[in-house]
């Protein structure tokens, strides 16, 4: 561990100091503009803070000491015991990882030194994603490319809004954009109800359109508007004389035969502007359908974190088919937001160590990839590994499941621990105290963090590494 | 301590020594001559082996986003070869896209000391830097793309003030901390964002005043002007499109004499003759190639097998993606900066176009006359991984194993090519041009590439084997700056290699306008764009060798 790391040159530390440019570590958009002032361990967020961003640089750190049984040891004693705990384990699990690219990376050294399997907390989400891009891919866009070309925004089944605070102010609403001449306004369309769209507001938003479904249908409106643009006539969905318009999917006459193209959107009889899909009439999907086929660059965002219902990869899946369709004629894209807590780092550097994108055991030797298997959260329900080691040096709230087994805890103090684990080591939040990088939502972009001086806590890389030269 | 590697065969042709009978001596990591009566602490008998400087690659897709996407992506690829971990080294995978670590070991037990990122976006420097950052072994350095960046479109399409625009490559070249620049489909990246499906060389971007030609010719006088060693590395308009022949040599001509270097030609050099209307345009361009020193190219040569296309061409691979095999791809517009495409590919061997692809690409290693400005390159993973070199060298030394080659594949495919009368075999020498000495002067590396004294001791010895597949395939030593790291084709110490940059000077005044570009559209702020030296080699990631510039003039 350097001197840096142990916090040492913190005398030095001046008892004040105004930070620019900081990036935010506290949600996937990695927000770059912050300013912020500290005054000794207590941190302001004067510009560009959302409520995410006050919450996360702001939060009180509770004194914390590394603990062995709940006891209060010095660093050293917490590590030896540690390695003692990964020594004597067949199988350990290194979960959480909400960390930085250091901190990925340490953890799967020290994965692939003992033999363990590496998962991230929120994993789960992201696989909503990993498993469209790995069974078909995609077409993306970044947030710099939607700020600056999009003429329509397409929200599905995400409150944005209430994930990342920013979103809208620096995507979709903003000042400026680079083509200016070209479309100066833009619609927001939003799928889903009960999602906040009063952030979808300012003179450069044209048009706001709420379609409103269970968030867990919206897979099933984009299949029909798909089906429109395809040109399939949905009219047999709807059975005879059904009253309601309401298509049931117990009974569908002739359904696989209609798929083929017959008529287009536009000659939709009179009859279909009363039929629903989820409540969504055919009607709206058809003026969707116009509407993605005249924009000249449309975006399509989710946040896997928001897709929180069984199967959403196949909403995932058909919002990657759209964007597919819709490239034959116009530009189209996805923009997949999330990446909480280091998970767009965790994969990205999981894939470019290992080929995987984590969910990885090294219990024989080498990397093996199962996105089912090597779920912690699956394998620590069914009994499965013999030691848990948790990273989650950012948010409070990214707890380890319940378990039985050994437990060690590389965390943020104040990390809401249901029971005492074997082993806590408090360690730094990166971008607070102590720098490193992050990659941002969209897969592309990454971020220096900066050293806010908070507090003199360890990288958790640095704790790791040191518990590998231990085993 | 001193080593002396006595007896063995040298080809350095950096140093115009071809194959003689020689010592080569180390000390301090370095080659030198020392005085006749000093005491040797380390002796290897090399009689009867060939003695070469560490291969450079100079273009192979091993860190950035794209190369990790492309990872993601193919998962089952990547379970063909899962490597354990040993007591020396890391877990990893293999095959056509292998994992950082794998990426750095098989390079080294290749014979291979240095692999040049071609495609780092200025918006992903940071993860190509830490994904290079984690291949051990071998020395590494990035180009910088740009071309299709909206900042540069402006200041070419609004004839801003040259040493403006040279002002910005460099300072780009800096914030990336690339050695040299990159053009990829120019404009046409761009151009795509905005529904445009094709751009050739004289097309009119739909947006911006300008057409593909300036975009070259701008960068390759910037960049001659700014002193950068490695010329504007181009990848041109139409790839892969059947009579992309005509758009190559049109765009040798508008470099003028201007040093220029045509990226993957082989791509590039397809002409429209037959009943398909795909033919080999190869000798066309080795013709012209031939008459224009200015012109260097690597080939991106095809071997056959599964492989995953990685390209900043998002335009190109988007019109390849219903090629895919496996049937899955992506494609990305970046952040008003570049683009991506990744199309997972299999090479087939009875497939016309695939073997002519494969013709076409010897007919030019073939046919190009000077060995010193053709370098061996598949453009890994685009054409074959680069394991398949080997092969390759073989193909080129070895007249024989050629025509048994032939035999394999798609026989119509060879009647569009010369390649059956071709007769050349590449002597040792040659292929020292080309993987070594070649790359390391195209690429400004003073100190690498060759055996004379001061170089740094990369060096590669092989057995003398007549199965030249073979005797590349596992040398017997491979030292690293003096230290022995690969003994009998496997590592026996992990090493850190070094990051090569190229700092051209530059007006800090491009900052004004950059960091108004910056406030007002982008998502990142000018002054975390910047990648600074610390993030590179902290950890432990080896040192920043900066490659010398020449004198900026106007």
């Amino acid at each position: 561990m350097t001197a840096r790391d142990e916090g040492a040159g913190l005398g030095e530390r001046p008892t004040s100091e105004l930070y620019e440019n900081v990036t935010c570590p506290f949600c996937g958009l990695l927000c770059d503009d912050l300013e912020i002032s500290r005054a000794g361990s207590t941190l302001k967020v004067l510009k560009n803070g959302c409520g995410r961003a006050h919450g996360g640089f702001e939060r009180t750190l509770p004194e914390a000491h590394p603990m062995v049984k709940g006891k209060a040891v010095e660093l050293p004693q917490a590590i030896e015991t540690a390695a003692a705990l990964i020594k004597k384990a067949q199988l350990p699990l290194f979960g959480g990882i909400a960390t930085d690219v250091d901190g990925v990376r340490a953890a799967l050294s020290i994965a692939d030194r003992s033999c363990g399997v590496i998962d991230h907390a929120l994993s789960e989400g992201q696989f909503r994603n990993l498993k469209v891009l790995q069974s078909t891919g995609w077409i993306m866009s970044t947030l710099t490319e939607a700020r600056n070309r999009a003429d329509l925004f397409i929200i599905v089944g995400t409150d944005a809004h209430k994930l990342h605070g920013r979103f809208f102010e620096r995507i979709v609403c903003t000042p400026e954009s680079m083509f200016e001449d070209m479309s100066s306004k833009r619609t927001v369309v939003f799928i889903g109800e009960g999602l906040d769209t009063s952030a979808a507001k300012g003179p450069r938003i044209d048009e706001v359109i709420t379609l409103p479904c269970k968030l867990d249908k919206v897979g099933d409106v984009l299949a029909a508007l798909r089906a429109r643009l395809r040109g399939t006539d949905l009219k047999a969905l709807e059975p005879a004389n059904d009253a309601t318009g309401q298509v049931s999917g117990s009974k569908r006459p002739g359904f696989f035969s209609n798929l083929l193209p017959k008529q287009r959107a536009a000659k939709t009889p009179p009859s279909l502007r009363t039929q629903t899909i989820d409540g969504v009439s055919l009607a709206d999907i058809d003026a969707l359908a116009e509407r993605c086929k005249n924009a000249r660059y449309g975006v399509m965002v989710w946040a896997p974190p928001g897709l929180n219902f069984p199967n959403a990869d196949l909403t995932v899946q058909i919002i990657s088919d759209v964007v597919k369709d819709l490239n034959v004629t116009t530009r189209f894209a996805g923009l997949s937001l999330g990446g909480n807590d280091g998970v767009v780092s965790g994969a990205a550097v999981g894939a470019w160590q290992t080929g995987y994108p984590l969910r990885v055991s090294y219990a024989n030797g080498k990397p093996e990839y199962d996105s089912y298997r090597y779920s912690i959260g699956r394998m620590l329900a069914e009994k499965e590994g013999d030691l848990l080691l948790w990273i989650a040096t950012f948010s409070p709230d990214i707890v380890p499941p319940e378990t039985n087994l050994p437990t060690i805890v590389l965390g943020t103090p104040g990390l809401k621990l249901k029971k005492t684990p074997d082993v806590f080591i408090p360690v730094g939040t990166p971008g607070v105290d102590h720098a490193g990088i992050l990659v941002r939502c969209d897969n592309v972009v990454s971020l220096p963090l900066k050293n806010l001086n908070r507090a003199p806590l360890p990288r958790a890389a640095d704790v790791l590494a040191a518990l590998e030269a231990a085993l | 301590m001193l080593i002396k590697l006595s007896g063995g065969k040298v080809y350095d042709p950096a140093n115009s020594v071809n194959g003689e009978v020689r010592d080569v001596y180390v000390d301090g990591g370095k080659i030198v001559s020392p005085d006749s009566g000093a005491r040797v602490d380390k002796e290897y008998d090399l009689k009867g082996r060939v003695v070469m400087a560490g291969a450079i690659d100079p273009h192979t897709h091993i860190g950035g986003g794209k190369v990790t996407i492309a990872r993601t992506l193919m998962p089952d690829d990547h379970q063909i070869d899962e490597v354990a971990h040993t007591e020396l080294t890391r877990a990893g995978t293999g095959h056509a896209l292998p994992s950082t670590m794998i990426t750095g070991y098989r390079y080294a037990e290749m014979g291979y000391t240095a692999g040049f990122e071609p495609a780092v976006l200025p918006a992903n420097a940071r993860q190509a830097h830490m994904e290079l950052g984690d291949t051990p072994m071998i020395d590494k350095g990035g180009f910088v793309m740009l071309g299709s960046d909206d900042f540069i479109l402006r200041l070419i399409s609004e004839k801003k003030d040259f040493e403006l625009i040279k002002d910005y490559i460099a300072w780009t070249m800096h914030a990336a901390q690339a050695i040299a620049v990159k053009i990829v489909n120019p404009g046409g990246i761009s151009a795509f964002k905005f529904n445009q499906r094709k751009l050739d060389l004289d097309e009119r971007h739909p947006y911006y005043d300008l057409t593909p030609r300036d975009i070259v010719v701008t960068l390759a006088r910037a960049l001659t002007e700014l002193g950068v060693t490695h010329p504007v590395h181009v990848h041109g308009c139409n790839l892969g499109i059947p009579g992309n022949v005509e758009t190559t040599l049109a765009t040798i001509r508008a470099a003028d004499g201007l040093p220029l270097h045509l990226t993957h030609i082989q791509f590039h050099s397809y002409g429209i003759e037959g009943d398909r209307h795909f033919s080999s345009g190869a000798a066309r361009i080795a013709e012209l190639l031939n008459k224009n020193p200015n012109v260097s190219i690597d080939v991106g040569q095809v071997l056959f097998g599964q492989t995953c296309t990685a390209s900043g061409d998002s335009m190109r691979l988007y019109a390849g993606a219903k090629n895919a095999d496996p049937k899955r791809w992506v494609v990305m517009d970046i952040e008003c900066d570049a683009g991506c495409g990744i199309v997972p590919f299999r090479y087939r061997d009875k497939s016309f176009v695939h073997a002519l692809q494969w013709a076409i690409g010897l007919e030019t290693f073939l046919l190009c006359e000077d060995p010193w400005r053709i370098f061996l390159t598949t453009d890994h993973p685009n054409g074959a991984p680069f394991f398949c070199y080997p092969h390759l060298i073989r193909l080129l030394m070895d007249r024989g194993f050629r025509q048994d080659m032939m035999q394999k594949v798609n026989p119509d495919a060879l009647k569009y090519s010369s390649l059956p009368t071709l007769g050349r075999e590449y002597s040792l020498y040659e292929i020292a041009i080309l993987t070594r000495a070649g790359p390391a002067r195209s690429l400004g590396l003073k100190d690498r590439g060759h055996l004379g004294p001061g170089a740094s001791a990369d060096i590669t010895v092989y057995f003398d084997k007549a199965d030249r597949e073979a005797m590349f395939t596992k040398p017997e030593l491979v030292f690293k700056n003096g230290e022995l790291i690969v003994r009998d084709g496997k590592v026996i110490k992990v090493v850190q290699g070094a990051t090569h940059v190229a700092r051209p000077e530059y007006d800090k005044a491009i900052e004004k306008p950059l960091k108004d570009y910056f406030d007002r559209y982008h998502t990142m702020r000018m002054e975390n764009f910047k990648l600074s030296d610390d993030e590179i080699i902290e950890g432990g990631r080896g040192e920043i060798v900066v490659q010398p510039t020449k004198a900026r003039t106007q």
